[in-house]
């Protein structure tokens, strides 16, 4: 099986990092190698692979090295839970310096060291929220990601990302390969959250390829550093994520996404309730105007 | 060949422009004016200061070159750091050739490259550490340093370090100026947003230091040179007529210049402006808040320095009014001299310029003291006040051009034909290879000063050497009949 490449974005604090590491460890569970690449300078991709607080990233090292030419491809690479590589591009502390560089500098120093080695079967970047420079969007230009999945849940703010994000995907797949390959149900268990997301995913021109219910297991298993699937094998919710990891293994659906405008979004979440409908009667007037209104009336 | 009038000129201008593609002539329109000297306003007939066109091989520079290279590079006795990775200093290294005096790496640093040297780390987390570390090592190697500048390149405002925290921290610790300044290259349309936020710099960091410091000594003839960058020694050809006049030169700025003398400038009584376009921006601010007067001059050629010690004697008294006489009569036999050599052999000689922002004005009258005609003149970064300025020195119907493309001004040149065009490197070995008199008048082709009596003895005689180079006859090759074309008309 060739290698395929799978970039996890979607609204910050969604959970992607957790949702991927789930999902690699099922992936690892049922036999597939796997590399996680974390493109965020926080570096908490992995550490639930690893049991580790944050493993030791591709920047870090390359700072206190000199430069990232002083590294070898073993100083930055991992091994975790059933064999699954794992690196850490990491980056500046918030504030300084430039974390989109960080991303660019350590994919292309795994490129050169051979890290995407011939028996893999997936890699997949973590990568921070909110896709702000050319430096976060590294994981789907050419010859990286050809798959990309977006978690999101049925809040508003997670779905506007997810359609921006489509957008980012747009630009990228019509000079490569980069297909949008799904959309990943976090539930947050809002009000017919399943539907309203298989929705968005239609006019998005894709798939919700599963849904994932909220369970306490994730975060029992997140505090001991470890991921359900090791944690408590036997737990439904490990089911949900070997669930995922078989679909995406099977998944044949990767398509150029067809975001929507603004106002096309908005009708949606009006549709399932989210959003209440606008009244334009009241833009731009003040406090005093509208108890002007109101006693008038 | 006599001039060209209006008509000539102006198709000259349309068939230049026809190989453009439409959007470029219409852009490339607007640069190109013939001019018309009775114009008050030249925006009526040219635009400047706008961005150059892809691929037309602009000679322009950028911010930092204005900041690092024009205005803070030449003050001697401070650490200028080009912030960034290494090329942008090391390129521009030592090559605009202002003198000073002193001992370079121990109390002055003109021609040494300092720079934090950017690695990948750095831009990923930031240079702001490695920048304070540089500053102490600064002060460590070089104690006799007055103070110390942040040229940023590129990179620095792309990750947004706050240099001017550093700035402010490290100046506190060590007691001395630190100036941080904003001259990323991709700023601006070329050079002059340099001179312009280096210029806002100095306002911002230096210039007051010493407002309420009472210890100088002032005299009713205190005078700032502003805008004279010590060329081949040209500050001081100009500084010794100041002198001879009875002025007391407080300041230099920045050729030769020190920290000192920066911030001794705000007690001067009057500012004497050379390079209108780098430094009309710190003229302006200390008439404003110092109510300083300041005047432009002109110490290029005899008449124009003959007039403008007139203008600055003006502003003092009738023994200073005098002295500007005296000094005018003393080197009388000394210029008469220069000219009766040299004006017959360079009479009618017909002149092309394309230089920087003050240069392609400046220079005019010169040429003119020599009996030659300028017939052609262009800025790489002027702004329209400079063209304002530049209409009424320009013959009638003669040509400008603003950020002239390499194409522009070689088919310009072919169909002018001129005896002598004064540019810069980038021009120099393309004009020279088509057999045409070439000087280099950025860095007076390795020669100068230019300025002042004793500068234009020494700019006759490079004029002259360079018209009359027995070379250009020796152009064709011996076995071409004297019935062929001079390749140059073949050109045209």
């Amino acid at each position: 099986m060739a290698l395929r490449q799978c970039a996890i974005y979607g609204k910050g604090g969604i959970g992607k990092s957790t949702t991927t590491q789930n999902l690699v460890a099922a992936l690892a569970e049922a036999g597939k190698k796997v590399m996680i690449v974390g493109c965020d300078p926080k570096a908490d991709s992995t550490r639930l692979i690893l049991h580790s607080k944050a493993q030791n990233s591709v920047m870090e090292l390359a700072a206190e090295a000199g430069s990232v030419e002083d590294l070898e491809l073993e100083d930055v690479l991992s091994v975790g839970y059933s064999g699954i590589k794992c690196v850490e591009s990491g980056g500046p502390e918030p504030g300084v310096g430039c974390a989109g560089r960080g991303v660019i500098t350590a994919i292309n120093f795994l490129e050169e060291e051979g890290a995407y080695t011939e028996d893999l079967d997936f890699v997949f970047y973590d990568v921070l929220g909110d896709v702000v420079c050319g430096g976060f969007a590294m994981p789907i230009r050419e010859n990286k990601a050809q798959e990309i999945y977006i978690v999101c849940s049925g809040e508003m703010m997670a779905m506007y990302a997810a359609n921006n994000i489509s957008k980012g995907i747009v630009k990228y797949a019509n000079s490569g390969g980069v297909r949008l390959a799904g959309l990943i149900c976090n539930s947050r268990n809002t009000d017919r959250e399943d539907e309203l997301i298989e929705a968005l995913a239609s006019r998005l021109g894709t798939q919700m390829i599963h849904f994932i219910p909220r369970a306490n297991a994730v975060q029992h298993a997140e505090i001991r550093r470890m991921t359900v699937i090791e944690y408590d094998p036997t737990h439904k919710q490990a089911d949900e994520y070997r669930a995922l990891a078989q679909k995406i293994i099977n998944n044949k659906k990767f398509v150029i996404p067809t975001p929507i405008s603004m106002d096309e979004l908005e009708e949606l979440l009006m549709e399932f309730g989210i959003m209440e409908a606008e009244d334009t009667s009241i833009i731009g007037k003040t406090a005093a105007e509208l108890a002007a209104e109101a006693i008038a009336a | 060949m006599s001039s060209m009038n209006r008509e000539e000129t102006e198709a000259l201008i349309q068939e230049v422009l026809q190989v453009y593609p439409e959007k470029a002539q219409k852009d490339r329109a607007k640069h190109l004016a013939v001019n018309d000297s009775s114009v008050e306003q030249s925006k009526k007939c040219i635009t400047s200061n706008r961005k150059s066109l892809p691929g037309v091989m602009t000679v322009r520079g950028c911010a930092y070159a204005g900041s690092k290279g024009v205005v803070w590079g030449p003050i001697k006795d401070m650490v200028h750091i080009s912030h960034g990775p290494v090329g942008c200093g090391q390129y521009s290294r030592a090559g605009r050739r202002n003198y000073y005096v002193g001992v370079t790496g121990v109390n002055t640093f003109g021609t040494m490259n300092f720079t934090s040297d950017f690695q990948e780390k750095d831009i990923v987390f930031g240079g702001d550490k490695k920048l304070a570390k540089l500053l102490d090592e600064v002060e460590a190697l070089f104690p006799l340093n007055k103070g110390t500048t942040v040229q940023s390149e590129c990179p620095i405002g792309l990750i947004g370090d706050d240099i001017e925290a550093v700035s402010k921290k490290k100046g506190k610790e060590i007691n001395k100026p630190i100036v941080p300044v904003r001259c990323e290259g991709f700023r601006g349309v070329s050079q002059s947003l340099g001179h312009h936020i280096a210029n806002d710099a100095v306002r911002d960091w230096m210039l007051g230091n010493r407002d309420g410091d009472t210890s100088f000594q002032a005299t009713p003839y205190d005078v700032a040179i502003i805008g004279d960058y010590n060329i081949g020694g040209d500050a001081w050809s100009s500084r010794i007529l100041l002198e001879e006049m009875g002025l007391r030169v407080v300041a230099q700025w920045s050729g030769d210049g020190t920290v000192a003398e920066i911030e001794l400038t705000p007690k001067v009584k009057l500012n004497l402006l050379h390079c209108y376009r780098s430094m009309n921006y710190i003229s302006r601010h200390m008439e404003e808040k110092y109510g300083i007067p300041w005047m432009e001059y002109n110490f290029f050629g005899p008449t124009k320095i003959a007039e403008s010690l007139r203008k600055i004697a003006a502003f003092f008294d009738d023994t200073i009014k005098e002295n500007a006489e005296k000094v005018i009569e003393k080197y009388r036999a000394e210029y008469d001299a220069v000219i009766a050599k040299y004006k017959p052999r360079l009479q009618g000689k017909r002149v092309m310029l394309y230089v920087g922002g003050l240069r392609p004005r400046h220079v005019i009258g010169a040429y003119e003291d020599l009996g030659m005609e300028v017939v052609g003149s262009g800025y790489e970064f002027a702004h329209n006040d400079d063209y304002d300025r530049t209409m009424k020195e320009m013959g009638d119907a003669t040509l400008l051009f603003d950020d002239v493309t390499g194409f522009e001004l070689e088919e310009f040149v072919k169909k002018i034909k001129p005896d002598l065009i004064g540019s810069g490197i980038k021009e120099k070995y393309i004009f020279q290879k088509m057999g045409i008199p070439f000087r280099q008048m950025h860095s007076w082709d390795y020669s100068g000063p230019y300025h002042g009596y004793d500068g234009f003895a020494i700019f006759a005689r490079d004029i002259d050497m360079t018209v009359n180079n027995p070379c250009w006859n020796k152009m064709k090759a011996p076995w071409v009949k004297e019935s062929a074309a001079p390749a140059l008309s073949k050109a045209a």
